[in-house]
């Protein structure tokens, strides 16, 4: 019981506390600042409740069929061993990480009009597919969002002891047995979590679904603050459009945190999984079955883009190599800040959660509130806080890595918070009674459970940053770009085939990065 | 980790930029994107104005060209830039009540522009005309106005953009107010269910269209140019429409903080000067504002050439967009 009174150390209260303030300082803070500079008052108008009301609806459902298309992924992921099955994981992390431009053209290429699916019911005699409308808007989402939720969801399965398989074998307890008692109340602890980040995801999503939705009808909350911002100059009505995707952000956190609910396995050896149960034929036929479908809808527009890059990957010019060498350097910095930010963040949420339990999970909202902020909001609202001091174009990478750092935190954190809290309960209070210092302590007690979800989130950050646009347009000076940039300035000059170039170099990159990194983690590694 | 990063970062910006042993005066331009960019005309423009100047001139981009007047408004007084490059008519009324732009003192009278030109702040550089660009190895039924586009085939489709979010949306928007007027509801109302789709900026509708989603793109009648003068690709046309086109003029004025008066003064005599112009058509592909002494590039002859030049002039073009855009909304959200 000890270490449970233990206070923490002023170097961890600093680097906590840090990594508080500057998520507070992005997400509130740049609202703020946009209030504040505001000259004109504003009030929402019925049209606006319209695009509200569209965003929730759009986001509720993606994030909806996203996990109950995840869930059976995941465990035929989880209690299947195949080769290549590595492989799937790894390529699976691609889609997230793509340019919204480059997986609109993506989906389109299979979805489209003149898409393969199409294509294919044209040859058989059928009429081609329409999916532009409420239908786009929900497959981009979910083709977006399905890898990450298996992901989230996968990692849930690893943390079952391979003991209580073993006993549910023993005992003779059927699959659906296994089901009830012991898959059920994981996913209980995973998906809430799961469903909140597609959910907020989703919300600030605004070329995608505005350019699969076929017109106006699909307006997001994010169009609209564009709108204010860049063609009305109107910041109060954008901070008071961005304070609503805050509260939904708030709203559903908290049901989300309280529906979780948290279990505790008891204490496992960790051993490499095996699992006895799902060995019938039809569970079998199932399983195979739902990871050809999910492999296909994910990897056949990652095929086109290939199609599309191929060639002209070979004759890009000079700067845009230039550019990717900014980028991963900026990716890999901010992937570590991360990963930095959620350790400390966790020690903080565990040691907080046993005399503050209602500050811990205010805590754990908190963090979530960057996925819900619109990222033309925190680019504006920091210009608004840095111009006056520092010239932007001086601490544009930087400024470029710290707020994807902050954007790629909520993911992290979600994959080191349960992992750091099981090792604290199995090993802490061992390592306690055995008198072990702090550093023996991490090391030998709490850090071999917790790199794979650290390798695994450096890669995934890593890999988020080199996608994203962030706020470099804002900051850009004339001599300095990341991949993202060239692209679209390649796009916008009529260069959309070495744009299609590019943005293969970017999504090979981006998932280069993340193999190094989830692999690092699983490197000499003994326990699951 | 901080101190790290940024030193790390610190790094790759010193790499990154050139090292400027000289101190020239430096004249600072903020522009749009695809100005500056590698295939655009900035390092032209650059290394032409360098030539003659004795100056650094530093070429700022930043974003489109409504960003480009949010970036100016957030800066206010404080902002380095001397010149502003890349606003359009739809613009200049608004951007002149923030009072950030000074009178200009350059000659404009020679200017070749399909109208007259009486501004004292803004002075065009290149202009356009909205369009339609379809593939002509595919489109054999070219619909020449609003009405035969409406009464097309139930499959024809087209992309156009978004009018909150990007210029060329609302030059249509503004282009079917013009021709129509009161009777613009009823033109979207019927051009509804040939918009495939509404994308936010120009580059994912021009991406679609290219490849194949959709049968006509909204962007300028000088983008078949681009094809025939860059790819040799004879494919790409714009359809005429009876209506006429509606014009995009692209300007640029002097900021009225800028400490470097007579330098941007001089660069705006310069931007219509021959030099400038001829780098224009075949880098911004745009008309240039004075047809350069060696004529129009090769290729310009085959664009087509509008019947009747549409344009709002730009004190009205807030109000007119703003009435537009409610009709827009209501007829595509049905």
């Amino acid at each position: 019981m000890a270490y449970r009174t233990k206070p923490l150390r002023p170097i961890q209260l600093i680097f906590s506390s840090s990594a508080f303030a500057l998520l507070l300082l992005l997400t509130l803070g740049t609202v703020i600042t946009l209030w504040l500079h505001a000259d004109i008052g504003f009030q929402l108008l019925v049209s606006d409740w319209a695009i509200i009301k569209f965003t929730i609806f759009q986001a509720l459902t993606s994030a909806t069929i996203s996990i109950l298309i995840a869930i059976p992924a995941a465990r035929a992921l989880s209690r299947r061993k195949f080769k290549g099955r590595q492989v799937v994981l790894t390529l699976m992390g691609a889609p997230f990480i793509l340019p919204t431009i480059v997986a609109i053209l993506g989906i389109l290429a299979v979805w489209g009009r003149s898409g393969y699916v199409s294509e294919f019911l044209q040859k058989i005699g059928n009429d081609p597919i329409n999916i532009y409308g409420f239908y786009g808007v929900v497959l981009a989402h979910v083709f977006f969002n399905i890898p990450l939720a298996t992901r989230l969801i996968v990692q849930g399965w690893t943390a079952i002891p391979v003991e209580q398989f073993r006993l549910a074998a023993q005992l003779g307890i059927s699959t659906s047995g296994i089901g009830r008692h012991i898959e059920r109340p994981m996913l209980r602890t995973v998906v809430p979590g799961a469903f909140l980040i597609i959910f907020l995801l989703c919300i600030s999503s605004f070329a995608i679904a505005l350019a699969l939705g076929g017109g106006p009808k699909a307006t997001t909350i994010e169009l609209a603050i564009y709108q204010a911002l860049r063609f009305d100059f109107n910041l109060a009505k954008a901070s008071q459009l961005a304070m609503i995707q805050f509260s939904l952000c708030a709203i559903l956190g908290s049901l989300a945190i309280f529906i979780t609910k948290p279990i505790n396995f008891i204490q496992g050896l960790d051993h490499e999984i095996e699992r006895w149960d799902g060995k019938e034929i039809h569970h079998k036929i199932f399983d195979i079955l739902v990871l050809i479908i999910v492999c296909l809808f994910l990897f056949l527009p990652l095929f086109s883009i290939i199609i599309r890059g191929a060639v002209p990957l070979f004759t890009l010019p000079a700067l845009v190599w230039i550019a990717a060498l900014n980028s991963i350097v900026v990716a890999v910095i901010s992937a570590f800040l991360s990963v930095g930010m959620a350790i400390s963040m966790s020690i903080f949420i565990i040691k907080m959660s046993y005399k503050l339990p209602i500050m811990s999970k205010a805590m754990e909202i908190i963090s979530f509130l960057i996925l819900a902020s619109s990222p033309l909001v925190i680019g504006t609202g920091l210009f608004i806080l840095t111009f006056p001091f520092i010239s932007p174009f001086t601490i544009a990478l930087p400024m470029t890595a710290l707020v994807n750092a902050a954007m790629s935190l909520p993911f992290s954190l979600r994959m080191i918070l349960p992992a750091m809290t099981n090792a604290e309960n199995q090993y802490g209070r061992l390592a306690d009674s055995l008198g072990m210092n702090d550093w023996a302590r991490f090391n030998i007690a709490i850090w071999p459970r917790l790199r794979r979800p650290v390798g695994f989130s450096i890669g995934l950050a890593a890999a988020l940053s080199m996608g994203d646009l962030g706020v470099i347009t804002l900051f850009a000076p004339p001599d300095v770009a990341t991949l993202p940039l060239v692209m679209y300035r390649m796009m916008s000059s009529y260069q959309l085939t070495g744009a299609a170039g590019v943005a293969l170099l970017l999504v090979s990159l981006s998932i280069i990065l993340f193999w190094i990194f989830d692999r690092g983690g699983r490197l000499e590694h003994k326990i699951r | 980790m901080n101190k790290f990063t940024t030193l790390a970062a610190g790094l790759i910006l010193t790499l990154a930029s050139p090292a400027l042993a000289e101190k020239l005066p430096k004249l600072t331009v903020y522009t749009y994107d695809s100005f500056v960019s590698d295939w655009g005309p900035g390092p032209l423009i650059e290394k032409a104005f360098e030539a003659t100047c004795a100056c650094d001139l530093n070429l700022v981009g930043a974003g489109d060209g409504a960003a480009l007047l949010t970036r100016l408004q957030l800066e206010g007084e404080r902002s380095e830039a001397d010149i502003a490059l890349g606003l359009d008519t739809n613009l200049t009324a608004k951007a002149t009540a923030t009072g950030l732009f000074a009178r200009h003192s350059t000659n404009t009278t020679n200017l070749d522009l399909p109208i007259d030109w009486a501004d004292d702040i803004f002075i065009p550089y290149d202009w356009g005309y909205f369009a339609f660009v379809y593939d002509n190895t595919k489109v054999t039924n070219i619909p020449n106005s609003f009405e035969a586009l409406i009464n097309m085939p139930d499959d024809f489709k087209i992309v156009i953009q978004d009018p909150r979010s990007s210029t060329p949306g609302l030059g249509l928007l503004l282009w079917v107010k013009q021709a129509f007027g009161e009777r613009a509801s009823e033109i979207w109302s019927g051009l509804s269910p040939k918009i495939l789709t509404v994308t936010a900026g120009w580059s994912e509708a021009y991406g679609m269209f290219t490849n194949g989603e959709a049968d006509m793109v909204l962007s300028y009648t000088t983008s078949p140019a681009y094809h025939i003068i860059a790819e040799n690709d004879l494919t790409k046309s714009a359809a005429k429409f009876e209506e006429g086109h509606y014009m995009q003029i692209e300007v640029a004025a002097k900021l009225a903080s800028s400490n470097q008066p007579e330098l941007a003064d001089k660069f705006l005599d310069f931007m219509i000067s021959d030099k400038f112009q001829s780098i224009i058509p075949t880098t911004n592909w745009m008309y240039p504002a004075v047809i350069p002494s060696k004529g129009l590039p090769v290729g310009f002859d085959k664009l087509i050439t509008p019947s009747k030049s549409l344009i709002i002039n730009s004190n009205e073009a807030q109000e007119v967009r703003d009435e537009a855009l409610a009709e827009w909304l209501t007829e595509l959200s049905r």
